[in-house]
């Protein structure tokens, strides 16, 4: 019979502690949590961050997690957003020490483990990289080769979550693969992308079809759907695309 | 419900108390959409509204026949049970009466049902007097769809929730039939002023 | 683009408050269309006043949840059925 997964318990909400913030782009930070009584989670899986404020208000929103299941703490990333209510609070105003309640790990269904193989095809928008660099970070934790290629969409190099760590693992892993897009603006000397990902793309980038690739797909709504629609069009296996979608602009 | 651990210094929104509003409301600035499906895009050759169920004769109107009755403006407060509240929100709009002039009926209660299948119930007497609206404009323009458009039921005094988006006719009934939110935990009838929030209150 | 749908993978907060077993890889049965997907597959309509799953076949209402001072509300006419299992 199948397994069933059980969790430990029903998802309760937690505190976890602020162990340091960093700012990872000019519009980004991470934070790194030490969340008491954690059992781990799937590379892909998210939390519920829930904020209340003196009066009883709360706000509650969804952050994947970016670090492996092999690292201590949590790791998520906030992109600041302008007329937000809580991304503000957590780029700005939290401090190491602070405390943050949340709820997780949730969504087994967007998920990878090392054992699922490969090869893995990841597209990130902007912030949705976080889901798919738990899962770059885990498969190299746990020195999975399964041939793992990623597409990552962000509005110039200075914007790029991770970059610089991409950069290192995929020079030290030759069956990973790291190919941008800069929307907006490029660096001099640039040869890369520069434009939002499209079809053409898409179809030179994908590993195709016949590789079988178990595909992730995280970021902005439109930019989601405009991908999943796109590699079921050129043939894809929609069976195989996994999507998070982040909301209209982002988490 | 568990209460949450407060978040130094976090404030969230903008969100003024004001004498003017219900218990437990606060004002907002913008027009929060909440959803509970895809917004649905009936095109205007395709809407019609009726009003049918346990009356004489069921009418219906076309989109053309609707915008041709005679409409009002409509300024009130609304007030959302996830607690927030617009003062003097302005809507154009057909009476709910003007609809149901020259019905002859014995009913009591309405099902209004919408687009995309919400329903919301009501005492007929609620949606009649002056107290009701089929809503087509918000603030001097044409509703926009993920407000419901091309139009709502408007009814102020209760929850929002009773306004339906996307609303496509009423169906008046001898027996009270919960609707969407009213079969899930919500109250029945929805008056903010006692605070009827949930089953129960 | 409906710009206010998640995937359902975003329903697992709130269902794993009332679920011992992990929710988004749970398999169901549209009850209207007979469609049947993981959860996870499934849209999210998720806000304030309550969260609904539809089926990304035919827009069906699955899954209904409510959290309110009077308790959680479940609805789950829309499924024929729900399998939880890997």
């Amino acid at each position: 019979m199948a397994e069933i997964r059980r969790l430990p318990h029903r998802l309760e909400w937690r505190i976890g502690e602020v162990l340091e913030t960093r700012h990872a782009t000019p519009r980004t930070k991470s934070l790194l949590l030490d969340v008491p009584g954690w059992e781990g989670h799937k590379a892909g899986q998210h939390v519920d961050v829930r904020l209340t404020a003196e009066d009883g208000y709360q706000a509650q929103r969804s952050y994947s997690i970016a670090s492996a299941p092999e690292e201590k703490s949590v790791e998520l990333v906030v992109e600041r957003l302008d007329d937000g209510e809580v991304s503000p609070y957590l780029t700005d105003e939290l401090r190491t020490g602070d405390k943050l309640e949340l709820r997780g790990p949730i969504g087994g269904w967007f998920a990878w483990e090392a054992r699922d193989g490969g090869p893995l095809f990841l597209v990130a928008g902007g912030s949705g990289i976080a889901p798919l660099m738990a899962m770059i970070r885990h498969r190299a934790a746990a020195g999975s080769d399964a041939p793992c290629r990623l597409l990552y969409s962000s509005r110039s190099l200075e914007d790029t979550i991770f970059a610089g760590e991409l950069d290192h693992l995929a020079s030290s892993d030759g069956s990973l693969e790291v190919v941008h897009t800069l929307t907006r603006s490029q660096p001099p000397g640039w040869t890369g992308y520069a434009r939002r990902i499209d079809d053409e793309m898409l179809a030179e980038v994908a590993p195709s079809n016949e590789q079988g690739p178990l595909t992730f797909v995280c970021g902005p709504t439109p930019l989601v759907e405009s991908v999943a629609t796109a590699l079921v069009g050129l043939g894809h296996d929609a069976g195989r695309i996994k999507t998070e979608r982040f909301g209209p602009t982002g988490g | 419900m568990s209460e949450g651990f407060i978040s130094r210094a976090f404030q969230g929104r903008r969100r003024q108390t004001d004498d003017r509003l219900p218990p437990g409301q606060y004002l907002v600035e913008g027009f929060p959409v909440l959803s509970a499906g895809p917004t649905p895009r009936t095109p205007l050759e395709e809407w019609d509204f009726s009003v049918g169920g346990e009356v004489d004769e069921p009418k219906r109107w076309t989109w053309d026949e609707f915008r041709a009755l005679p409409s009002e403006e409509i300024t009130r407060d609304i007030h959302c049970v996830t607690k927030w509240s617009k003062l003097g929100t302005r809507w154009e709009g057909v009476s709910v009466d003007t609809l149901l002039e020259g019905v002859e009926t014995a009913a009591e209660h309405v099902l209004a049902f919408c687009d995309g299948g919400y329903t919301t119930n009501l005492p007929l007497e609620d949606v009649t007097g002056g107290r009701a609206w089929i809503a087509y404009s918000y603030d001097g323009a044409p509703l926009e769809p993920e407000h419901g458009g091309p139009a709502r039921l408007l009814v102020p005094h209760l929850y929002f929730w009773k306004s339906a988006k996307w609303v496509r006719g009423l169906r008046l009934l001898n027996h009270d039939e919960p609707g969407f939110w009213e079969s899930l935990g919500y109250h029945n009838y929805g008056d903010p002023w006692r605070e009827q929030r949930y089953w129960g209150d | 683009m409906d710009e206010h749908r998640l995937d359902g993978n975003a329903t697992g907060g709130v269902l794993g408050e009332v679920f011992v077993f992990e929710t988004t890889t749970a398999e169901g049965a549209c009850d209207r269309c007979g469609t049947v997907a993981h959860v996870g597959q499934q849209m999210a309509y998720i806000s304030d006043i309550g969260t609904v799953l539809r089926c990304a076949s035919c827009d069906n209402a699955l899954i209904r949840i409510v959290q309110n001072p009077r308790g959680y509300f479940l609805d789950l006419r829309g499924v024929r059925y729900l399998r939880f299992g890997r």
